[in-house]
């Protein structure tokens, strides 16, 4: 398991979700623009590990929130604003939101988020926060 | 009635502008018990909680339904919650016990139970617990950088200055939302112009706030607000489910968040539900547990009044830090919305988390004049920086920021807003101009910037936001314009991403650029010897605030060369009964040749002199060698005086009318206040000292009273007392011949 911090271990072997190693990631190859936003984004090996390091540290809830985080990381950033944005109090149906949860689950390979949607979409059933019609 | 004028001085004092007001449960206003609150319970059946503090699973609400899943270690609990409340206040008082065993025994507690814990405490022992409970070894701070003009350039010169001065996290938000992106990049911008690895946000609506952390336009986010009811929570927005989701979303993006909550929000948004305010941040606190925040910003934040409106606010703002620290989450303590008219007061609350040290003492410090502070004013302001320095040096603590000079600030300040100018005409923004770039620079407030057409920047904001330009291209400009060091500690933020050591609890870049966490820097905080101690080169700077000068020749502008024609012929004797003695000490007109107040020596005696021949008597001057005491000087002189009257002067021109039969320690006249002392006043001690001399009836001379003269002049007066002091010889009294007549 690499050791914290990630950033200076050379066995973490960090590297961007389109496969560049850390080292790859400069200002000259950004002034070039080999280097994009997506370069910067996080993989799910990482988040994995940063999962880990907190479950180890004692910080169970954090652990949680990070293997969440590590499903989510394939999914695109417009989609994922979408999600969270279905996911607010009165947005959804209690159908919208399962079906969401199956997104997450068979396109995404999130499990994880995929139950924690569903255990919301119950929640809302039960205290009223799914969309209801306009008030007037 | 009668009308007592020192009422009606209080009734004009800061602390009267507040509003003091009585509980009342029913509306929410009460701080940390309501009669409404529930009594501490957990029942656990087959590993899931059938009833929480009071109310059973059939009743739960969405935050009881969150917290029973998430938010409760059910392995812990049944320990935790039959462990005494009051044993386990001990605890976290008790330096001894370390905060591992805590933190595991926290996380088995419910919100009442929490609250129960805090009944018993003080603020003192909560104090003692929170140093002991923060996540972070070495305490932090926040910086609030905005403008009611969202100028860019100014924003970016405010933010490096920020970053300078040593705070690890910047906020910023906006007056118009549609400037969100741009103000996120001049901060951004001008905090990695001022030090590299300093974290910056933007407080704006949810969703947004999220679109700007993805686009690489904040590092971290913060108001991600929770509410401790229902109905305040769906106010906001929001449910635990969605806010555990947007943390997620957060954190796949490799951005920090921190949750944000605090007493008083419930019973503003008038859903309280009867309970205290304390009672709701604890369920706050164990909804930002359970949804994964690392942290929260707590301290009661933007409703600080609210609960300082009534008994107890105060340390209720206290507890919910230490119920925050407790459950292992990073704590942004609060002191950062106007909390007080009073000084005295904004002062006193601070100290509750500056003393202990907190994660972040502020969330944050107003790094900008109040009247530019969008988000309420900032309880501590720009104009505050020194006051605070000045805090850190006096107590020996890290408050998180250092003094900087002028000179630094200029140059910070040019170099955060050229950053932005550059970055703007590369990215074809609405150009910033070389004047408001030093208008930037020299500025108080955005009052003092040239007037910027807001228009063309919030359309080209709109555009910047919905294109796919990013932080990338932001990168690309910052190199392409020179700005190498500024772009290199940028885009070293974004590879941070690709690591996420900065999701861990309570994760700031050092000066080195090295993430410190609760993972390789927690808080082993057990009592004196242990923990984070102020040393070293940090201490060093915060000892030596910009003010700070070598006393070393603080005096040298009292020195000189002995006076002409003042000279020493032989042992004193006592003389005839038409005198009065001038006793004089060691350094008088020899070594020290001026009084404190910048009076010569010369000018005095010839004052003295004049004074006493006035009355048409006869001063004779003698040197009081064996020491530098006011008192002892007169003493003696009078006991040479054949009148018995003697004038005893100090070099710093402290002096005393004694007679010969009083006690050493007693006198006919003191002159304690020096430096308000005047040539006239010298004369009229001369006249006065005649007067005894020939027993007539004397006035005491009138003498100005100016308190802070002592305050303002104690080093120097310490200083020139030291050097008479070095003067002193063994040798009986001088007589001395003043080469001089008065003309009377």
């Amino acid at each position: 398991m690499p050791t914290y911090p990630l950033y200076s271990d050379p066995h973490a072997d960090l590297h961007t979700a389109s496969g560049r190693v850390l080292g790859e990631v400069t200002v000259a190859a950004t002034v070039a623009g080999e280097i994009t936003l997506d370069d910067l984004q996080i993989d799910k090996a990482a988040l994995q590990a940063q999962a880990e390091i907190a479950r180890q540290a004692g910080y169970d809830q954090l652990a949680q929130n990070l293997a969440r985080a590590a499903e989510l990381t394939v999914v695109p950033r417009a989609e994922i604003i979408d999600m969270y944005q279905q996911l607010r109090p009165g947005r959804s149906s209690h159908a919208e939101l399962m079906a969401l949860a199956t997104r997450l689950e068979e396109v995404y390979a999130a499990p994880i988020c995929g139950a924690f949607v569903r255990e919301a979409a119950q929640v809302y059933l039960e205290r009223n926060m799914l969309r209801r019609p306009p008030a007037f | 009635m009668t009308n007592l004028l020192r009422f009606r001085a209080l009734d004009e004092r800061d602390i009267n502008k507040e509003t003091f007001v009585e509980p009342w449960p029913e509306a929410g206003l009460t701080v940390a018990d309501s009669p409404y609150d529930p009594q501490p319970s957990l029942r656990i059946e087959a590993g899931r909680v059938v009833e929480l503090d009071g109310r059973l699973e059939a009743d739960f609400d969405t935050l009881d339904t969150f917290i029973a899943r998430y938010g409760i270690d059910l392995t812990v609990a049944p320990e935790a919650m039959a462990l005494d409340s009051l044993q386990f206040a001990h605890m976290l008082a008790d330096i001894n016990i370390p905060r591992k065993t805590l933190l595991r025994l926290a996380t088995g507690c419910t919100p009442a139970k929490l609250v129960d814990i805090m009944r018993h405490m003080n603020v003192l022992e909560m104090m003692n617990g929170l140093a002991k409970m923060r996540v972070r070894r070495v305490p932090a701070n926040q910086a609030h950088v905005t403008n009611r003009r969202e100028n860019p350039a100014l924003l970016a010169a405010d933010a490096a200055e920020a970053a300078l001065r040593g705070f690890s996290e910047i906020e910023t938000t906006v007056g118009v939302a549609r400037a969100a992106p741009f103000n996120a990049l001049a901060i951004l911008v001008g905090a990695q112009t001022g030090r590299g690895g300093v974290m910056t946000q933007c407080a704006v609506e949810e969703a947004l706030g999220l679109r700007l952390a993805m686009k690489g336009l904040t590092t971290y986010a913060e108001t991600l607000s929770v509410y401790g009811t229902e109905q305040a929570f769906v106010d906001g927005d929001d449910s635990p489910w969605s806010k555990g989701f947007l943390a997620s979303a957060y954190a796949s993006r490799g951005v920090k968040v921190r949750f944000t909550s605090g007493t008083g929000s419930e019973a503003l948004m008038g859903s309280a539900e009867q309970r205290s305010m304390l009672y709701l941040e604890a369920r706050c606190l164990c909804v930002t547990r359970g949804a994964g925040s690392q942290g929260v910003q707590n301290g009661s934040i933007s409703c600080i009044a609210l609960p300082e409106s009534l008994p107890g606010g105060v340390r209720a703002v206290l507890a919910e830090n230490l119920m925050a620290s407790m459950l292992g989450l990073e704590v942004a303590s609060g002191n950062d919305a106007l909390a007080s008219h009073s000084a005295i007061r904004k002062s006193a609350k601070l100290m509750l988390q500056f003393i202990p040290g907190t994660d972040f003492i502020f969330s944050g410090y107003s790094a900008v004049p109040r009247r530019d502070n969008m988000f309420g004013g900032g309880n501590f302001d720009s104009d505050d920086l020194d006051d605070y320095a000045v805090l850190q040096r006096d107590m020996q603590i890290d408050g998180g920021t250092r003094s900087i000079s002028e000179a630094e600030a200029a140059e910070i300040r040019r170099a955060g807003a050229q950053a932005i100018q550059a970055v703007y005409a590369e990215l074809g923004f609405p150009t910033i101009t070389d004047v408001e770039v030093e208008a930037a620079v020299v500025a108080h407030s955005s009052d003092d910037m040239p007037v910027r057409d807001i228009v063309p920047d919030l359309e080209a904001a709109d555009a910047f936001l919905a294109g796919d330009r990013s932080v990338m291209d932001v990168v690309a400009a910052l190199a392409r314009r020179g700005f190498a060091q500024t772009a290199e500690n940028l885009l070293t933020m974004g590879r941070q991403r690709l690591a996420g050591d900065y999701l861990q609890p309570a994760a700031i870049f050092d000066r080195d650029f090295v993430v410190k966490s609760a993972i390789n820097d927690p808080n082993d905080y057990n009592g004196p010897g242990t923990g984070y101690r102020v040393s070293g080169a940090r201490w060093d700077e915060i000892a030596n605030i910009r003010q700070a000068k070598s006393p070393r020749d603080f005096i040298a502008d009292r020195l000189g060369l002995p006076i002409d024609g003042l000279d020493p012929y032989g042992p004193a004797k006592r003389g005839g009964h038409t005198e009065v003695v001038v006793a004089i000490g060691p350094a008088f007109g020899r070594i020290i040749t001026q009084t404190i107040g910048g009076i010569p020596h010369e000018e005095v005696l010839k004052a003295v002199l004049t004074g006493i021949a006035e009355e048409g008597l006869i001063g004779r001057i003698v040197r009081i060698w064996h020491s530098s005491d006011c008192a002892e000087i007169g003493h003696v002189g009078a006991q040479l005086s054949g009148s018995g009257i003697a004038i005893g002067i100090q070099s710093r021109g402290t002096s005393i009318i004694h007679r010969v039969d009083l006690a050493r320690l007693n006198n006919l006249e003191l002159f304690p206040q020096s430096p308000s002392m005047t040539v006239e006043t010298y004369r009229a001690m001369g006249r006065n000292a005649a007067r005894y001399a020939a027993k007539k009836i004397t006035t005491p001379v009138p003498v100005t009273v100016d308190n802070w003269a002592r305050l303002r002049l104690i080093v120097k007066t310490a200083l020139l007392h030291r050097k008479e002091t070095e003067e002193i010889r063994q040798l009986p009294p001088e007589a001395l011949r003043f080469d001089w007549e008065p003309e009377v």
